[in-house]
């Protein structure tokens, strides 16, 4: 299967999750999104060797894939495939930055371990909690939240037409992939000179196609904002969904948790 | 005004009292690197008529399209939508009038769900959320697809698309309908449903297609481009039923009115 199929398929997969009906598929999309928002900031804003205090924070995504009845074996391979990216980020630190740090009694590592460590964990929580979102609420209600919060049309929209569109792009990727290899009698790959040329005429064919959307949008009274489906009020379910997650997540930001925690374990063992 | 027409013989433009829908004079573009797509095209459609526009592929009819929805300017002529001039000031107010099904589906369906592509340009209109609902949901009916309405459109199959396409445009009740192929890539049952659909819509209608049965089923005029210009303009079982002048447009006669040569072993 190509590599391109079976992104579209995983792809299509986290729609099929946010169609589910579960109590968290049922909290409205706004207080999702701004439990999320704070969850961000919260775990973005800690100093860079901070790793115990971040532990906390591994609950959130844990009951909410719980409760969302989303399998755990996807969430582990999606933020393997996007794994890479938060490696390369932080794979010099532990050579850059030697400075011992005691961690245990007796025991030090180098600062830069630590850091690594900090980003690698930063990265999976929020990772997770972004594609927890997605599975949870799909997209086309992440998106009218957002407008609803008044975050810029312009933004919304982009996303919105995008993910729409991810599949038709796809698809269109892939027929031309199918039609080079079946003209390249076997030989994989047939060198970057090709690639790049698929590149561009899907580059060029994208734009064709941006062009006609946006014709088909004017014709219809487009005049750049999509308005959202429709208002409904927050219930206090929402609420305390929002403000027991915010609140959770600002404490664990300002008090550690984690260290306090794990004194409290090492302590009983000693 | 005779005088800019192109000398085809047309019984439906002249001596007509009614004003017409569609007025369309000395129409003339090229692309942008030149090439000529229309030239000198003039057509009048009177109010409730269905006229085929038919040509052999890059014969002008998409762009003629366009052009009547005021997307594209043209080089020369001039185009009057009920009496009134397509311009920059009143093409918003035209665009109103006109609803236009692109040929590719997909193009015009870009809302999560096919209800809410529906709700797209009623919504747009600035109507209250009940009329738009209602709208939606007439609209939805009419082309049977009212069970497709929380779809995800890239989900539905061809003809599905289809009907949804023209749901998105029949809600903003127009009183012109503008199809681009509309039966293209669509399998013998989508397109008899498609051409059953169309017949029960009242609209003046402008099909652009290379189909000539459709043309045959759907429309009783029928105008021929060829090169960019109207080669002939009448009654549609006059002209899709000389063969001498559709292969000089780069067509052939419909396949109902062909004697079929089937394949044979041996």
């Amino acid at each position: 299967m190509s590599v391109i199929r079976r992104e579209l398929h995983e792809l299509s997969r986290i729609d099929v999750f946010a169609r589910q009906d579960t109590w968290i598929h049922r909290i409205d999309a706004r207080a999702k999104v701004l439990a999320t928002f704070v969850f961000l900031l919260c775990v973005v804003s800690f100093p860079r060797y901070a790793v115990l205090p971040l532990l906390p924070f591994v609950i959130f995504p844990v009951v909410i894939a719980s409760l969302g009845r989303l399998p755990l074996g996807w969430l582990v391979q999606r933020l393997l495939v996007a794994s890479p990216f938060a490696l390369m980020v932080g794979i010099a630190n532990p050579l850059v930055d030697q400075t011992p740090v005691a961690i245990l009694p007796g025991h030090s590592i180098a600062a830069g371990w630590l850091s690594f460590a900090s980003i690698g964990l930063r990265f999976l929580l929020t990772t997770a909690v972004a594609l927890l979102l997605i599975a949870t609420t799909g997209m086309p209600a992440i998106c009218d939240a957002l407008r609803q919060l008044r975050i810029p049309e312009a933004f919304v929209t982009q996303l919105q037409l995008l993910y729409r569109y991810l599949f038709l792009l796809g698809e269109e990727a892939m027929r031309m992939e199918r039609a080079r290899d079946l003209r390249s009698c076997g030989r994989r790959g047939t060198g970057l000179w090709v690639s790049g040329t698929l590149l561009g005429a899907l580059l060029l064919r994208t734009v064709a196609r941006a062009n006609r959307i946006y014709a088909a949008m004017l014709l219809r009274g487009f005049e750049g904002t999509i308005r959202p489906a429709s208002l409904r009020a927050l219930t206090r379910r929402d609420l305390v969904f929002l403000l027991g997650w915010s609140t959770a997540f600002l404490i664990c930001r300002q008090v550690p948790v984690g260290e306090l925690l794990g004194h409290a374990v090492i302590g009983a063992r000693l | 005004m005779s005088a800019a027409r192109n000398g085809s013989p047309d019984p439906h433009a002249t001596g007509t009292a009614i004003v017409p829908v569609i007025e369309v004079v000395g129409l003339v573009y090229a692309y942008a690197d030149g090439t000529p797509a229309l030239d000198g095209v003039s057509l009048r459609i009177a109010p409730g008529e269905s006229v085929a526009v038919v040509g052999a592929n890059g014969a002008g009819k998409s762009t003629l399209l366009v052009l009547l929805t005021g997307l594209l300017e043209p080089v020369a002529g001039a185009i009057r939508i009920n009496g009134l001039p397509l311009g920059p000031g009143s093409r918003a107010e035209i665009r109103r009038s006109l609803g236009m099904v692109f040929q590719e589906a997909d193009d015009q369906l870009f809302m999560p769900t096919a209800a809410e592509d529906v709700a797209f340009g009623p919504q747009n209109l600035g109507l209250p959320a009940d009329v738009v609902q209602q709208r939606v949901t007439l609209a939805l009916e009419q082309v049977g697809a009212l069970a497709l309405r929380d779809r995800s459109p890239h989900r539905l199959s061809g003809g599905e698309k289809r009907a949804v396409a023209i749901a998105t445009v029949l809600a903003m009740e127009p009183f012109i309908l503008l199809l681009d192929e509309p039966s293209a890539a669509l399998d013998p049952r989508a397109r008899r449903r498609l051409i059953q659909l169309l017949q029960g819509l009242s609209h003046t209608r402008v099909v652009a297609t290379h189909d000539l049965d459709l043309a045959l089923d759907l429309c009783s005029r029928t105008v021929v481009l060829s090169a960019g210009r109207v080669v002939a303009d009448g009654p549609s079982d006059r002209i899709l039923a000389d063969t001498s002048l559709l292969e000089r447009s780069g067509l052939e006669a419909p396949l109902s009115l062909q004697a079929r040569r089937p394949c044979r072993q041996g």
